[in-house]
């Protein structure tokens, strides 16, 4: 399907989760309300029509606030429907002071690592995960390290960092 | 998880019932493939839940990526799957071209084809020959890097490099193929074919322990295979026929004629460590089909720096761009907005996807299966830690 | 060859020094542990594999335990979250033990020296280091090169780099 006949599908089941559509990015996407992505998701796995069976990748993104912009983070996830051959990126703009986004890991088990990578490089919280902790770095670590205000340690458990 | 979670769970437990215990392997062990530490919830014999952790080999690619301009990140995309480091450049120059919507030259993708796939067999041979280490066969690990040496030859004559290479720029090629490389290859290519039918396959593949140890053993279906995120050799060894180099295009791949290479349960069941195993023994085949074709085709003359550009500067926008390496799917999500560094590099690492798997396909294994189900999955912590 | 020995008149003796000979036998059967963390280890695995072959230099066998192994090749890029096993297995070596840092990322951090938050800048930060090799990844015949050294360094013919941190 066509990224317009994908957004005209979604919107004939779930009109309220399209919040806005990218059609000339390198990669289509989609902004989506946190508070429609559990339900969206779902649509996307199970309608026979959509199916995407993949999720090929959640990453987090830490935008800084620029101008009249605030700081946000983002909640990128892109899917794939080996059956139609057809893609879709979807984006939860997260505000800064409260990072929390529902979690795709239900739906999607490779997710549950994507997500805790998430949640330790930039601090977003996944409502509903199975089991949220930090992947990459140490169970102990301070801080979330892809921030872009991130400042390193001087040390960690007593060996210098620097 | 406790054992009153695992109960509730409904998991498998093990048959002889009794006490479970903990038990941990690495991260510093022979057969964890690199620093990776499982923690093994067992009876002693049989394994009831496997804890992977990671993280032992973090070493902030994506942090650097925000400082470094995309000719600078090259050499770090090359560190990260250190087996298959063109194939990790040429996931990464890839992203940048679509970006800038640039062309490369004719002889740029023939080249680029021939390193990728000589690249893919000396990932391979690695994988195939520590998947025999790891059961006890020391002799197919030597005959392994006795072949890959001839590979990395064939780099260090390309580029200066043997393992690292920074070889494949966005736009192009750091050098071009010296005089006479093409035969030296071709020479390779028919030699290395009779050695994986004459000495690897009756030695390792079609071995009656070797079958024994890995047949049967850590199946994953087709079903789950998707869901849980594998791609690459573990995709297709549970039957999955998809290939990102003929399904999802980067590069010139639909010019050849090749077969993507399938699990098919010949051994025992589809989808067990035999046939991800033999998967990788196929490809490495295909691959050398698609080397021939490449270099016959290849065009001679032409720089294959023409199309580099002084200064790679990465549009306003966001792409997620895949391709196959030896492990799988290696996608690159790049958010620039406009300025000299990329805003954000997101790798997805095939790897980090292929060993979530290893807690289900591991559920009432022995402790020594862990050992040929971690071997069949092929990981790098390099990537999965990145 | 200048030898320690001499040669006792009237048989078949020869006189050394215990301490020659002890230092001999050591640097000849060099057993390293296997404790490879990233892209060095695979230049190690080479070093080991056919073309190159450590064993010829005593170096047998890789041991997988720290308690049956000479030297550690800290190969590859120590963490923060690896340091302290690193450190662990470096106190479980028996004496005499050595330490081959192996790469630019086990030297001083290597690549990742300067946004590398996660990244121990040297394993010589939290045990001493014999022999530095560098390169990245450096070629097998530098980790031959390094282990020929740390025989110069066992037979006293060059001293201990980090005797220092030892002692203390």
């Amino acid at each position: 399907m066509e990224f317009d006949d994908l957004i005209r599908h979604i919107r004939a089941a779930l009109p309220e989760a399209v919040a806005e559509e990218h059609p000339e990015a390198f990669s289509p996407w989609i902004r989506v309300e946190r508070g429609q992505l559990p339900e969206l998701a779902r649509l996307l796995r199970d309608d026979p029509s959509l199916d995407f069976a993949q999720l090929m990748c959640l990453s987090g993104v830490h935008v800084p606030a620029a101008g009249d912009a605030p700081e946000t983070l983002w909640s990128v996830i892109h899917l794939f429907s080996p059956r139609h051959h057809h893609k879709l990126g979807l984006k939860v703009v997260l505000d800064a002071a409260d990072p929390v986004c529902p979690s795709v890991a239900e739906l999607w088990p490779t997710a549950d690592w994507h997500e805790r990578e998430s949640y330790d490089l930039l601090g977003i919280r996944y409502l509903g995960h199975p089991d949220l902790r930090r992947i990459l770095c140490p169970d102990d670590w301070e801080g979330h390290p892809l921030r872009k205000d991130y400042q390193a340690p001087a040390t960690y458990n007593g060996m210098p960092l620097d | 998880m406790d054992t009153r979670e695992l109960i509730l769970q409904g998991s498998r437990l093990p048959q002889r019932g009794g006490d479970l215990m903990t038990l941990n392997m690495g991260p510093q062990h022979p057969s964890t493939h690199g620093v990776l530490r499982l923690e093994l919830t067992t009876d002693g014999e049989e394994v009831a839940a496997i804890r992977p952790h990671i993280g032992y080999l973090h070493r902030c690619f994506e942090k650097h990526c925000e400082v470094l301009t995309p000719p600078q990140i090259i050499p770090y995309t090359d560190r990260m799957d250190y087996l298959a480091a063109m194939n990790n450049n040429l996931g990464f120059a890839v992203a940048c071209e679509r970006m800038l919507g640039l062309q490369v030259p004719e002889k740029v993708e023939h080249l680029r084809v021939v390193v990728a796939e000589l690249n893919r067999i000396a990932s391979h041979l690695v994988a195939i020959g520590t998947c025999g280490l790891d059961l006890g066969a020391l002799t197919p690990y030597f005959f392994c890097f006795r072949d890959r040496e001839m590979i990395l030859d064939f780099f260090e004559e390309i580029c200066g490099a043997r393992l690292l290479y920074n070889y494949i720029w966005v736009g192009g090629l750091s050098h071009d193929f010296p005089e006479g490389m093409d035969d030296k290859i071709l020479r390779f290519c028919d030699y290395f074919e009779a050695r994986i039918d004459n000495e690897l396959n009756p030695l390792l593949s079609f071995n009656k322990i070797f079958i024994k140890r890995n047949a049967d053993i850590g199946v994953v279906p087709a079903e789950q295979a998707w869901a849980f995120g594998l791609s690459g050799p573990s995709l297709r060894g549970s039957g999955v026929d998809f290939d990102l180099r003929r399904d999802d295009p980067y590069s010139i791949y639909d010019r050849f004629q090749w077969k993507v290479c399938l699990g098919q349960g010949l051994m025992g069941t589809v989808g067990d460590c035999w046939d991800r195993y033999w998967v990788k023994v196929l490809e490495m085949k295909e691959s050398l089909f698609i080397i021939r074709q490449a270099l016959a085709a290849r065009p001679k003359d032409g720089d294959v720096r023409e199309a580099v550009p002084s200064r790679v500067k990465l549009p306003v926008g966001e792409i997620y761009c895949r391709t196959e390496t030896p492990r799988g799917e290696l996608g690159y999500y790049i958010v620039s907005s406009g300025g000299n560094t990329p805003d954000r590099v997101k790798v997805r690492a095939p790897a980090f996807s292929n060993l979530c798997v290893i807690d289900t396909a591991s559920r009432g294994m022995l402790l020594g299966d862990v050992v040929a189900i971690l071997g069949s999955l092929d990981i790098v912590l390099g990537e999965i830690d990145r | 060859m200048n030898l320690p020995i001499e040669r006792h008149e009237g048989g078949n003796i020869i006189l050394t020094s215990a301490e020659w000979l002890v230092n001999e036998a050591i640097a000849r059967s060099l057993w390293p542990m296997t404790f490879g963390l990233a892209c060095c280890a695979i230049e190690m695995m080479a070093a080991g594999a056919g073309r190159f072959d450590l064993a010829r230099f005593g170096s047998e066998v890789f041991r997988p335990t720290p308690r049956q192994a000479d030297c550690m090749i800290v190969a590859g890029t120590v963490t923060m979250k690896m340091a302290s096993r690193v450190k662990l297995l470096y106190e479980q070596m028996p004496e005499p033990k050595f330490v081959i840092s192996m790469g630019s990322c086990a030297n001083c951090g290597g690549p990742y020296w300067q946004h590398g938050y996660h990244v121990l800048k040297g394993v010589d930060r939290i045990i001493p280091v014999d022999v530095y090799i560098p390169g990245c990844p450096p070629r097998p015949e530098a980790l031959l090169e390094g282990m020929e050294l740390l025989r110069d360094i066992i037979r006293g013919k060059k001293p201990r780099q980090g005797a220092e941190a030892r002692s203390a």
